[in-house]
């Protein structure tokens, strides 16, 4: 019956969550919009695997707005990379909202709940649009659409400080969106067009010129600010600790994901990998990275909050991101796409893990976490495996992903990186036994003996997050072969 | 600013005028320049300026809060609506060309309700954003 919408479905994925955030703002009940909200997730989850298949079995899919042809009009384009990033923001955004109802009940003041979900699909469908899109204005414009709804995500958090870090947040995104922006009309200058494709297609002459250049350095600042790249990352702390618990691993999760994503796409697919001989950004982002991966786990080990210990965690792990970006490799690309799914379920797990924790004891510091081992087994059993992948122990998926980042390195002959790497991991045993040790070693205090554990609608989606850690630890051909190949189509090696 | 009595008869004088200029420039934004962008923003300033004058707990009386949030949605789901019905007749997102009997009327529909959702939401916007800033102290 739906067959006719087959060949839409490269517009339904982003319309779908667009139509239902209005819809949940006419509703005005708690309850109905957490439904709408969840079945929309879950039909662009399904579009998203279905879009997944045919591009690894058909190719790319060109999708026209308004049946405009492709320079002119707005045409969304998936490819290996885009289908590969769509499925795990969709995915995580479904198993996060299973888990939202309660959490979100607990945190947010209930005639505001209606006003979480219209902001939360607004912010899903910029991120599903920012990845889809084949224009780069376009992507712009999804770009805002998902940053302004998730300063208001953020400002919706129980505590005053929540408005501080929106604020500070909508400050420096909006330089961001505006640095990305003026990249855009640079290029737009000297190409006269926006289409990605188009733009690809003339930027090989064009590369020796200042303007273009200058652009590169634009989008690369503005892209940094928004993916919390090592020194612009200071919003990010605070913004996640702050935040509602479900809306911190909702944005860890795939927010800076995407815009690693759109950093990808722009330095490979727009300028190609050639234009780093006439600008040393790889260097840039190498040595941005190294100093990301150490300083940041330092600082992790130092926090209380278990928050922010996470958030600094995040930052860290963007640094391992960059580097392998940085080697221009198919290896070190792989390595970088595989990343951004591995981490998303490390640290959905991680933060949904968190939230459990947060709405039995009402804290997130690291003192008030002493017995929990006892008190809540299968909530601190799924942040301790978590913690574990975060790390990188063989058989989950952070292993996975540090493994193909150190082949990478040694492919290039940068044994003192991989060094690094390594050192990087042994900094997050740190931090993740931190909290194990509290929660497993240290005896159960008299006022916390009635913590029950979490309930079931809590543990379900986090064990599936758990799960997905361990099975694509293990099964890894389908997330390799899926990174392998986007990353050869953005180094335009045959396939 | 009620008691000036120059103020409130000029401003119940314009208020008719410039609603009817918005939607002009709303419907004439086909032909010349204009569009739901402009005519939201000139609509919502009538609703501003008779704030303004007699009051923002008058003007609330006018458009309640339920009211601009409905108009808020609508206008976008309008907006979404026009683009699946593209998909239902047949053409793919926001193809206005099936949207009527030949092209160009089907390119007059479309590009006319699209409008109207852009307008009907920016001033629905337009409002909200006055009415929170000024309704701040009560």
């Amino acid at each position: 019956m739906f067959e006719f919408l087959t060949p839409h479905q490269a517009i339904l994925i982003v319309v779908i969550p667009l139509l239902a955030s209005p819809i949940c703002l006419i509703v005005r009940h708690s309850g109905i919009a957490w439904l709408i909200a969840l079945v929309a997730s879950w039909i662009s989850f399904a579009i998203a695997i279905n879009l997944l298949n045919q591009v690894t079995t058909v190719g790319p899919i060109s999708y026209l707005l308004g049946n405009w042809p492709a320079p002119w009009g707005i045409e969304y384009k998936v490819d290996t990379l885009s289908a590969f990033v769509l499925l795990f923001i969709s995915g995580i955004s479904s198993i996060t909202l299973i888990f939202a109802r309660k959490s979100v009940y607990f945190e947010i003041a209930e005639d505001r709940i209606y006003l979480f979900y219209t902001m939360f699909l607004l912010a899903f469908a910029g991120l599903l649009g920012i990845t889809i899109t084949g224009d780069a204005f376009n992507l712009f414009v999804f770009l805002e659409i998902s940053s302004l709804s998730s300063y208001v995500l953020i400002s919706l958090g129980s505590s005053r400080n929540a408005l501080t870090a929106a604020y500070r947040y909508l400050i420096l995104g909006t330089v961001g969106a505006t640095f990305y922006v003026i990249g855009v009309g640079l290029l737009y200058q000297m190409t006269g067009t926006l289409n990605i494709a188009d733009l690809a297609d003339r930027m090989p002459e064009l590369s020796d010129t200042k303007t273009v250049l200058i652009s590169l350095g634009f989008i690369t600042v503005g892209i940094g600010l928004k993916l919390g790249l090592f020194p612009l990352h200071v919003w990010l702390p605070n913004a996640y600790a702050y935040a509602p618990s479900v809306v911190t691993a909702f944005l860890a999760a795939t927010a800076t994901k995407v815009a690693v994503y759109v950093l990808l796409r722009v330095y490979f697919t727009i300028f190609g990998y050639q234009i780093f001989n006439k600008l040393v950004i790889d260097e840039l982002l190498l040595v941005l990275g190294l100093i990301a991966v150490i300083s940041m786990s330092i600082v992790a080990i130092f926090q209380t909050n278990i928050k922010k210990l996470l958030a600094y965690s995040s930052v860290a792990q963007v640094g391992y991101m960059v580097i392998g970006i940085s080697a221009v490799t198919v290896t070190g690309l792989t390595s970088t796409i595989l990343h951004l799914f591995n981490h998303a379920l490390i640290k959905g797990g991680l933060f949904l893990a968190l939230a459990a924790i947060f709405l039995r004891i009402k804290s997130v510091k690291i003192d008030d976490m002493a017995g929990l081992g006892k008190l809540m087994p299968f909530t601190m059993a799924a942040f301790l495996m978590s913690g574990l992948s975060l790390i990188g122990v063989p058989l989950t998926v952070g292993f996975i992903s540090k493994w193909y980042l150190i082949l990478a390195t040694l492919e290039k002959g940068w044994w003192p990186v991989a060094i690094i790497v390594l050192i990087g991991s042994l900094l997050s045993i740190v931090y993740v036994w931190k909290v194990i040790e509290i929660a497993y070693f240290r005896p159960v205090p008299d006022k916390s003996s009635k913590i029950k554990e979490a309930p079931l609608s809590m543990l379900i989606p986090i064990w599936i997050l758990v799960t997905a850690n361990y099975y694509f630890g293990i099964a890894t051909d389908y997330t390799i072969s899926s990174a392998l190949s986007a990353a050869k189509e953005l180094m335009g090696v045959a396939l | 600013m009620k008691h000036f009595s120059v103020l409130r008869v000029i401003s119940k004088l314009m208020i008719p005028v410039i609603l009817l200029f918005a939607l002009y420039v709303q419907f004439h934004g086909d032909f010349g320049p204009g569009g739901g962008f402009q005519a939201g923003v000139i609509f919502a300033s009538a609703f501003i300026l008779y704030a303004l004058i007699f009051g923002v707990h008058y003007a609330r009386k006018v458009i309640p809060s339920s009211a601009t949030r409905i108009l808020l949605s609508f206008g976008v789901i309008l907006y979404t609506a026009v683009g699946i019905a593209g998909i239902i007749f047949g053409g793919n997102f926001l193809d206005y060309n099936v949207l009527g009997q030949n092209n160009i009327a089907g390119q007059h529909i479309g590009i006319l309700l699209v409008e109207l959702g852009v307008g009907i939401t920016v001033a629905a916007t337009m409002i909200t954003v006055f009415f929170v800033f000024a309704g701040q102290e009560s």
